[in-house]
C-alpha cells in the first residue's frame, strides 16, 4: 500500500522510500538465490573430481581447465545450473511436444492423473467432512480414522498398490490417480470440518430463526463460510497430489510421466535427464499452488471478504 | 438408539444377501465388481452402526476409546468375511488372518527390515533433518537479512515433490542406508525451518513488551519466552516430519539397496505375487508410524499442557 502511494504522489522523498521498501523485499531472496547458485557451481568442482581430475591433468590442469570440465561433463556427479537449463530448453522447446522425448509430454501424462486424484480427493473429502459435521456418530467412528489412515506412508506403499490395482483392469490414470486421492482427502476433510463450523453461534441461531433446514445451512452459511479453509486445505493437496503422481509411476514398466523418467535417468546413470525433470516438477508444482492462490484471491473478493 | 439398532440389522442383513449372491456366482472369484462394491459398503454400514449402538449404549467416559476401536475392528471382519465370501484371490488382496499368519512366521526378516529402514534410516534422517531445521530457524530468527531471504524459499520447497531427489541422492550416497538417512534428513529440514519461524513470532506484543521493560537479552527472550511459545508449531513439524521420514526412507529404497529393507521387501515381494508378506510390511509401517506418532503426541501433551487446544478438552 505505502510503494503504491508513492508511486502516485512522485515526490522524491516518497520514491526514494519507496525504493527502499522494493529493495527490503527482494533484496534477501535475491541474495540467498544467489549464494546458492554459486555454492552450486562451487560444488561442481569436487564432486566431480572424480570424473574429471584425469582429464583435467590431461589438459595441463589449471584453473581455467578445472573450471571448463568441471561445468561441462557429460555425466556429472552433480551437473552445473547452466547444463540443467540447457537440457530442460533441449526437452521442453526444442522437440514437439507429443514426441516421447519432450518432458511436456510426460509432464502432461503426469499432470492429468494429478489433477484427476485432486479432484476425486476434494470430493471424497469434503463429503466425508459434510458428514462428519452433520452425523455426530461419524465424527466418533470415523475421524479417528481419518487420521490414522495417514500414518501408513501410502506414498511409500504406492507402487505396490499400483501393480494390485492394474490387475482389477481398471484404467491406468484412475488406478494412478487413486493415490493421490488418498493422499488429497485427508488435508480437505480436516480443513473443512473445521471450515464448516466456524461460522459463529449467532448465524447458525438466525438460520434456525429462519427455520432453514440444514441443506439450506449448509449451502447458504456454512459451505460460504469454509471456503478460506477449504482453499488452504487444497494448496497442500495439490502439491502432495503431484508427489503422489510421481512417485506412482515408479513401479518398473512405466514408460511414461515425470516419475517413469527420474527411474530411466536413474537406471542409466543419466543425471541431467533426473534433474530436467525434477526442476520440470517443481515448476508445475508452483504453478498449481499460483494458480489456487489466484483462484482464492478472486473468489473471496467475490463474496466482499476483505482478504 | 431403535434407528442405530434397525441400521445395524439392515447393515448385516445385506452382508448376508451380498455373501449369498458371490456364493450363488459361479464360480466366485472376486472379480464381480458390483458385488464387491456392494459388500464393501454394507461392511462399512455395518461397522459404522454397530459404533453407533455403541456410542449410545455405552457410558460416555469409554466411548472416546472404544468407539473408534469397535468401528475399526469391524472393518477388519468385513474384510475376512468379504475375502472368504468372494473367494477373491490372494495375489489380489489377502485376508487379515493370512496376513497375520505370515506376519507371526516371518518375524526375524520384518525385524532385520525394521532395523535396516527405521533404525538405521528413519530415526538419524529425522532426528538430524529436525535438529538442523531449527537451528537454521534460529540462525535466521537472529539475523533478519535471512529470514527475508530463505522464508520465500523454504515455502516454495514445501511445496515441491522433493522424493524426486530419491535417485540422486542414491547416486551421491550408495545403496546403503546413508542415501535414505540423507533423503530422510532433505525432507524433513524445510518443513521444520517454516514452522519453527512461524513459532518465533507466535508470542504476543504484550509478553515481548514485557521482557524488553525487564531488559531480557535476546537469548534469555528466547528461552524464557519464545522457544515455549514455538512449541506446539514445533511439535506440529516434528508429527509432519515422523510421516515424511517414512515415506522418504521407503521410497529411496525403490531406487536401489542392499538386499534387506521395508521399501526392498515390498517391491520384490509384489514382483513375487507374495501379498501377504506385502501386508506384513505395512502393518510394520502403520504399526511404527502409529507409534512415532502417539509418543510425539504423549511428549506434546507433556510440554504444551498449557495450551488452549489442551485446556479445553479437559
Amino acid at each position: 500500500m505505502k510503494t503504491d502511494a508513492a508511486f502516485r504522489s512522485g515526490h522524491s522523498q516518497d520514491m526514494a522510500a519507496c525504493a527502499a521498501s522494493i529493495a527490503m523485499k527482494h533484496v534477501p531472496l535475491l541474495t540467498v538465490t544467489l549464494a546458492i547458485i554459486i555454492f552450486w557451481y562451487a560444488m561442481c568442482i569436487p564432486m566431480n573430481a572424480v570424473l574429471t581430475a584425469p582429464k583435467i591433468v590431461a589438459a595441463g590442469g589449471g584453473f581455467a581447465n578445472t573450471l571448463i570440465f568441471s561445468w561441462s561433463e557429460g555425466r556429472p556427479v552433480l551437473p552445473s545450473p547452466h547444463q540443467v537449463f540447457r537440457e530442460i530448453w533441449n526437452t521442453v522447446f526444442a522437440v514437439e511436444p507429443w514426441a516421447i522425448k519432450s518432458l511436456v509430454y510426460h509432464l502432461w501424462i503426469t499432470l492429468s492423473s494429478t489433477l484427476v486424484g485432486f479432484l476425486m480427493g476434494g470430493l471424497l473429502g469434503t463429503a466425508l467432512a459434510i458428514g462428519i459435521v452433520h452425523v455426530a456418530s461419524l465424527e466418533k467412528s470415523l475421524m479417528p480414522w481419518v487420521i490414522a489412515s495417514q500414518t501408513i506412508p501410502i506414498l511409500a506403499i504406492a507402487p505396490m498398490l499400483i501393480v494390485v490395482l492394474g490387475k482389477t483392469g481398471l484404467p491406468d490414470i484412475f488406478t494412478k490417480a487413486s493415490i493421490s486421492t488418498y493422499l488429497c482427502f485427508f488435508p480437505v476433510t480436516i480443513g473443512m470440518v473445521k471450515g464448516l463450523r466456524s461460522p459463529d453461534v449467532m448465524q447458525q441461531d438466525l438460520m434456525r430463526t429462519y427455520n432453514a433446514s440444514s441443506v439450506q445451512t449448509l449451502w447458504k452459511l456454512r459451505l460460504p463460510a469454509s471456503l478460506p479453509f477449504l482453499f488452504a486445505s487444497l494448496k497442500v493437496s495439490v502439491a502432495i497430489s503431484l508427489t503422489g503422481a510421481i512417485v506412482a509411476e515408479l513401479p518398473t514398466g512405466a514408460v511414461a510421466g515425470i516419475g517413469a523418467r527420474l527411474l530411466n535417468g536413474s537406471y542409466y546413470g543419466n543425471t541431467l535427464q533426473i534433474w530436467a525433470a525434477l526442476f520440470v516438477a517443481a515448476f508445475a508444482a508452483a504453478m498449481l499452488v499460483l494458480l489456487l492462490s489466484a483462484l482464492e484471491k478472486y473468489s473471496l473478493k467475490r463474496m466482499g471478504t476483505k482478504a | 438408539m431403535i434407528r442405530a439398532t434397525f441400521t445395524l440389522l439392515i447393515g448385516l442383513a445385506l452382508c448376508v444377501c451380498v455373501a449369498l449372491g458371490f456364493s450363488r456366482s459361479n464360480p466366485p472369484t472376486g472379480q464381480d465388481w458390483a458385488l464387491s462394491m456392494a459388500f464393501v459398503i454394507c461392511g462399512w454400514v455395518t461397522a459404522w452402526s454397530l459404533s453407533w449402538v455403541a456410542d449410545l449404549t455405552l457410558p460416555k467416559a469409554q466411548t472416546r476409546w472404544l468407539v473408534p476401536t469397535i468401528f475399526g475392528v469391524g472393518v477388519i471382519a468385513a474384510w475376512q468375511a468379504y475375502v472368504h465370501a468372494s473367494a477373491i484371490p490372494g495375489v489380489l488382496l489377502p485376508s487379515p488372518s493370512e496376513i497375520y499368519t505370515k506376519f507371526v512366521s516371518s518375524l526375524p526378516t520384518l525385524a532385520a527390515d525394521f532395523v535396516q529402514t527405521i533404525v538405521r534410516a528413519v530415526i538419524p534422517g529425522w532426528l538430524i533433518g529436525c535438529c538442523a531445521g531449527f537451528l537454521t530457524a534460529l540462525v535466521c530468527d537472529r539475523y533478519d537479512f535471512l529470514r527475508r531471504g530463505l522464508l520465500p524459499f523454504g515455502n516454495l520447497v514445501a511445496a515441491l515433490p522433493i522424493v524426486g531427489m530419491a535417485p540422486i541422492l542414491v547416486m551421491w550416497f550408495g545403496f546403503d542406508w546413508q542415501s535414505k538417512a540423507a533423503m530422510v534428513v532433505v525432507m524433513t529440514f524445510f518443513p521444520m525451518l517454516i514452522n519453527t519461524l512461524a513459532g518465533l513470532n507466535a508470542s504476543g506484543h504484550m509478553e515481548r513488551d514485557l521482557m524488553r521493560g525487564y531488559g531480557a537479552s535476546w537469548v534469555a527472550t528466547l528461552l524464557k519466552l519464545r522457544l515455549p511459545a514455538a512449541m506446539p508449531f514445533i511439535f506440529n513439524a516434528l508429527k509432519i516430519n515422523s510421516t515424511l521420514a517414512m515415506i522418504g526412507a521407503i521410497v529411496a529404497e525403490f531406487f536401489g539397496t542392499p538386499i534387506v529393507g521395508m521399501g526392498f521387501r515390498m517391491s520384490t515381494e509384489v514382483g513375487r505375487q507374495g501379498l501377504d508378506m506385502v501386508w506384513a510390511e505395512i502393518a510394520v509401517a502403520a504399526l511404527a508410524g502409529s507409534a512415532f506418532y502417539g509418543l510425539l503426541a504423549l511428549v506434546e501433551l507433556k510440554v504444551t499442557f498449557w495450551h488452549p487446544s489442551y485446556q479445553r478438552r479437559r
